[in-house]
């Protein structure tokens, strides 16, 4: 017999963003975010992330930890597809800014501006910063 | 008396590294570390300031930390001397005093 928390439980599905702006391994921000968005799709939630400021350096291609004695989650990005996670959104301007083009990022990602951004934001019922 | 500075936060985010090489005497060292890496990066917003110090500061980045966030040392502004934790110690030993900028 099931458990009763194993029950499919019908509810409204929010559109939740999480607007990542902080550098991977230099504070704990990036990887708690990162656990935040998962728990949020396995509760079937409309997922998106936003990228911006140093927030881009958390997707930037070709990290290697071994040298500093951390885990390197950058690849847990790649996997959040499989989690029906699809809209993650780039801040163009951030991107410029730090020399770096969509060609550095490990991910598919969607490049916009900050207007696009903003228009994305206001339609969202829930918004987390890290 | 040469200073060895240290500056461990991204220089889009605080302005920390900006102080740092307004205070760093000629002669002085600044060594970049954890987030501070990404300072010592080719064509960035902050690289001009960096080059600019270059002059009379002697600059230094942290090659393990480096590495974390997926940078190599041909995106190192020329000049900047990629150095690994044995390095860091030398440095240390090198300079009369030392300046761990927060």
């Amino acid at each position: 017999m099931a458990e009763p928390w194993e029950d499919e439980v019908e509810g409204p599905v929010k559109k939740f963003m999480f607007v990542n702006r902080k550098a991977p391994y230099g504070t704990i921000y990036a990887l708690e975010s990162l656990e935040v968005v998962l728990i949020t799709a396995a509760f079937d939630q409309d997922v998106s992330l936003v990228f911006s400021d140093d927030g881009v350096y958390q997707i930037k291609k070709g990290q290697n930890t071994d040298g500093i004695g951390m885990k390197n989650f950058s690849p847990t990005y790649r996997a959040l597809e499989g989690y029906d996670i699809e809209k993650l959104y780039v801040d163009k301007e951030s991107l410029e800014e730090r020399g770096l083009t969509e060609d550095d990022l490990l991910v598919e990602v969607e490049v916009m501006s900050r207007a696009q951004i903003a228009d994305l934001m206001d339609e969202q019922d829930v918004v987390m910063s890290f | 008396m040469a200073m060895l500075h240290t500056v461990n936060k991204s220089p889009f985010e605080r302005n920390t590294l900006n102080t740092c090489l307004d205070m760093a005497k000629s002669g002085a060292s600044v060594l970049l570390i954890e987030d501070g890496v990404f300072g010592a990066l080719k064509n960035t917003s902050a690289s001009d300031k960096v080059s600019k110090a270059m002059e009379g500061i002697t600059f230094y980045v942290l090659g393990p930390d480096l590495a974390a966030r997926g940078m190599t040392e041909d995106q190192v502004i020329d000049g900047i001397k990629v150095i690994d934790y044995d390095g860091f110690v030398d440095l240390t030993t090198e300079h009369d005093n030392f300046q761990a900028w927060l």
